[in-house]
């Protein structure tokens, strides 16, 4: 690189870099460092504690919980988004009229906020009186009122939880999967026919689905970082000013009142949040290696 | 002369407006003072009329310039949070401080403030505010929980308004129909607000005066069963588009009786006039006693201020010296009872009715949270809470890990200077 390249490199990327630096990097390692402080109170700890907010927080009934809670909550939303907008994207690509105007009309959730769609949900759709929209239809059938969000058996509150994200996030991956079917050969579909495959099912499981795996690898990997980042809908439509129940507690959220909020142990927070990390980077990972990231078809 | 061209015009104007920007003060309710600047937050009161308020009285003290910030949102997160830094405030309101962030500094001593005018402040109050000996925050106001009941809908039912426990539990079985239930104690079933009212109903304490784990007893499982059966028989209304501290569930007939604060009284007065009633949350046992919960925000100065002399100075001119600002605050927006003893007594709207009947429940049984009742041991208190009256967790089991996790609290505070 020249001189006047490296002078016109440092000029652009150089003050994103260092706000990379100063605003992720070094508040990242100074908590890693806090971690191992006892650190009420403080972001500038002196007394060294060594491992013991680890085991602390692994002891923590209420942070195994929440990782308990993180892991169901993704281990049903990833493969519910995935059908659910495989399916939009289906059926919007299969339009011949107003193609256009239904992929606008299924991607205009993604711009609405998490916490305004939570509300909305919350206080509306699904509040616990006869008069919520839910009730309403329930009453017509000659249900009784549900408390959707209050009751826990049955858990009707991830009801709330998984509609108002999948509302939110489908039509995002629905554009995603639109984008890698558009990219399929129409000749594959052709050949199929004349090998004698009918449309439907199998065209879908022996030409669809294979030709969108590079697609389908990066929408799962995009859904479960969103699943292992939810916080907003959780915290929105669950806690109140006098704190958040057990259930459905994410994790982030736990770290949230354990280190920002009245708790202020900056230490124990910072241990928790390095926890986290770490069981996000291992299933992150294992999901790359089931996934064959990375390899084409030929390595075996 | 030389003519002023158009790039002449646009530099006057770009220093002109940095000037401006320099000198101008984007903070609201500025003190007239020649002072330093001192930065106030206030937490968001709901009430008509209260940031107005506060920003006169802020005005009206000359010795400082105050910039007042009214804060909607997570107030006790973000003052915990900016106490960190240097760019808090220097004044703020406080609802503890908590003793975490005492130990660590965070707060300073306002003993002095109080020299002579101590025995006025509210013991209820001002008590959680005290440690070793020293005051850290004046409180400002005292606010109260009661249970809301309606009296036409109770004399319909044939249910007097219970003056136990048990009679809570089948008072609110009775009033219970296909368009009202018989009690609202927030969405989550009463887990949040109730916190340790129902323990000191049945005659035990969060913790006890020497500093141990007040409910390791088995009356505290039998009355937090109790709250399981009102879940139970869906009694409690659930789901409500207002939590219990807004009255809008009980003023639109949603429930028959509610959990809610002293400051919805007046809203309630003007929706339903006489055809109310409050009550203190029944005992419990036979050593139990009717309890209210009570506590107060409190004016507290940062350590890490800049003029903390100066902030001190402010605190004490406007929470202890100017009692017609304080009874103003107190009473003229929302609805609270004065901190200082002095005031309440001669608050003409605190005399009769209702509100007659809320102070005097204050005054005989409240209580306030103590000060080592740390936020994790309230957190693992609640969710146990939360897990006995929504999944009917055995009380006796889930108490059992409270007691250990508070008495380690205790243990771990107890160790710090």
């Amino acid at each position: 690189m020249s001189r006047r390249n490296a002078f016109w490199f440092w000029v652009f990327v150089g003050p994103f870099a260092l706000g990379l630096a100063l605003f992720t990097y070094v508040p990242l390692l100074w908590s890693v460092a806090l971690s191992f402080f006892d650190a009420h109170n403080t972001v500038t700890p002196t007394h060294f504690v060594g491992l013991h907010n680890y085991t602390a927080m692994l002891r923590d009934d209420a942070f195994l919980d929440s990782l308990r809670t993180f892991l169901v909550f993704t281990a049903f939303i990833v493969p519910a988004t995935y059908v659910f907008s495989l399916s939009l994207a289906l059926m919007v690509n299969r339009l011949r009229r107003a193609r256009a105007f239904f992929r606008s009309v299924f991607f205009l959730p993604a711009a609405c906020s998490y916490v305004v769609a939570a509300l909305v949900w919350k206080m509306s759709l699904f509040n616990g009186v006869r008069f919520g929209l839910a009730n309403t239809v329930l009453g017509w059938f000659g249900g009784d009122p549900v408390a959707w969000l209050s009751t826990t058996d049955p858990p009707w509150y991830w009801l709330v939880i998984v509609t108002v994200r999948l509302w939110l996030q489908a039509g995002f991956y629905m554009i995603l999967f639109l984008a890698g079917l558009q990219r399929i050969d129409p000749v594959l579909y052709e050949a199929a026919a004349v090998d004698g495959a009918r449309p439907g099912w199998t065209v879908l499981r022996h030409i669809t689905l294979p030709q969108l795996r590079a697609t389908s690898v990066a929408v799962v990997l995009l859904l479960v970082i969103n699943a292992f980042q939810a916080f907003d809908e959780f915290y929105n439509l669950l806690s109140d000013a006098r704190g958040y129940p057990p259930y459905a507690r994410p994790p982030l959220v736990y770290l949230y009142y354990t280190a920002l909020g009245q708790g202020q142990n900056l230490g124990l927070g910072s241990a928790g949040a390095v926890i986290l990390a770490l069981v996000i980077a291992v299933v992150t990972v294992g999901q790359a290696r089931w996934l064959r990231l990375g390899r084409t078809d030929t390595d075996g | 002369m030389t003519s002023i061209n158009r790039r002449t015009l646009l530099a006057a104007g770009v220093g002109a407006g940095l000037l401006t920007a320099c000198g101008s003060n984007t903070g609201r309710g500025d003190g007239g003072g020649s002072g330093p600047r001192l930065s106030q937050w206030y937490h968001q009161y709901g009430e008509t009329g209260a940031e107005q308020a506060v920003e006169r009285y802020a005005g009206a003290y000359k010795k400082a310039h105050i910039s007042v910030q009214w804060r909607p949102g997570n107030y006790d997160q973000q003052t915990a949070a900016a106490l960190l830094t240097g760019s808090g405030p220097d004044v703020f309101e406080v609802n503890g401080p908590t003793l975490d962030q005492i130990q660590a500094g965070q707060v300073v001593d306002l003993t002095e403030l109080l020299d002579g005018v101590k025995d006025d402040f509210n013991p209820a109050v001002l008590t959680p505010k005290t440690y070793d000996g020293k005051i850290w925050a004046i409180p400002q106001v005292i606010d109260t929980q009661l249970l809301y009941y309606r009296k036409s809908l109770l004399k319909d039912a044939g249910v007097e308004p219970p003056a136990t426990l048990d009679a809570l539990v089948d008072a609110a079985r009775k009033l219970t129909d296909s368009k009202t239930k018989g009690l609202f104690l927030g969405n989550d079933g009463g887990a949040g607000v109730l916190g340790g009212t129902p323990l000191y109903a049945a005659g035990l304490q969060l913790v006890t005066d020497d500093g141990k784990v007040g409910f390791d007893d088995p009356a505290a499982a039998r009355t937090l069963g109790k709250l399981h059966q009102l879940y139970a028989d869906k009694s409690l209304l659930l789901g409500a588009p207002a939590d219990w501290s807004d009255p809008s569930a009980f003023l639109q007939g949603l429930t028959a009786m509610q959990w809610s604060g002293l400051w919805a009284l007046p809203q309630v007065r003007k929706e339903l006039g006489d055809d109310f009633g409050v009550l203190p949350f029944p005992r419990d046992g036979a050593h139990g006693r009717p309890s209210v919960p009570v506590g107060a925000y409190g004016a507290a100065v940062s350590a890490r201020g800049g003029h903390r002399q100066a902030a001190k100075e402010y605190v004490k001119w406007l929470w202890v010296e100017r009692t017609d600002y304080q009874e103003d605050f107190a009473l003229s927006y929302g609805f609270h009872i004065p901190a200082r003893i002095s005031l309440a007594k001669r608050a003409a709207k605190l005399r009769s009715g209702a509100a007659a009947d809320a102070v005097r429940f204050t005054t005989e049984y409240g209580y306030a949270q103590p000060l080592l009742w740390t936020p994790a041991a309230q957190t693992a208190y609640q969710d146990a809470l939360s897990r006995i009256i929504k999944s009917g967790a055995g009380p006796e089991s889930e108490l059992r890990a409270v007691v250990r996790k508070v008495s380690d609290e205790l243990d771990r505070v107890k160790k710090k200077p």
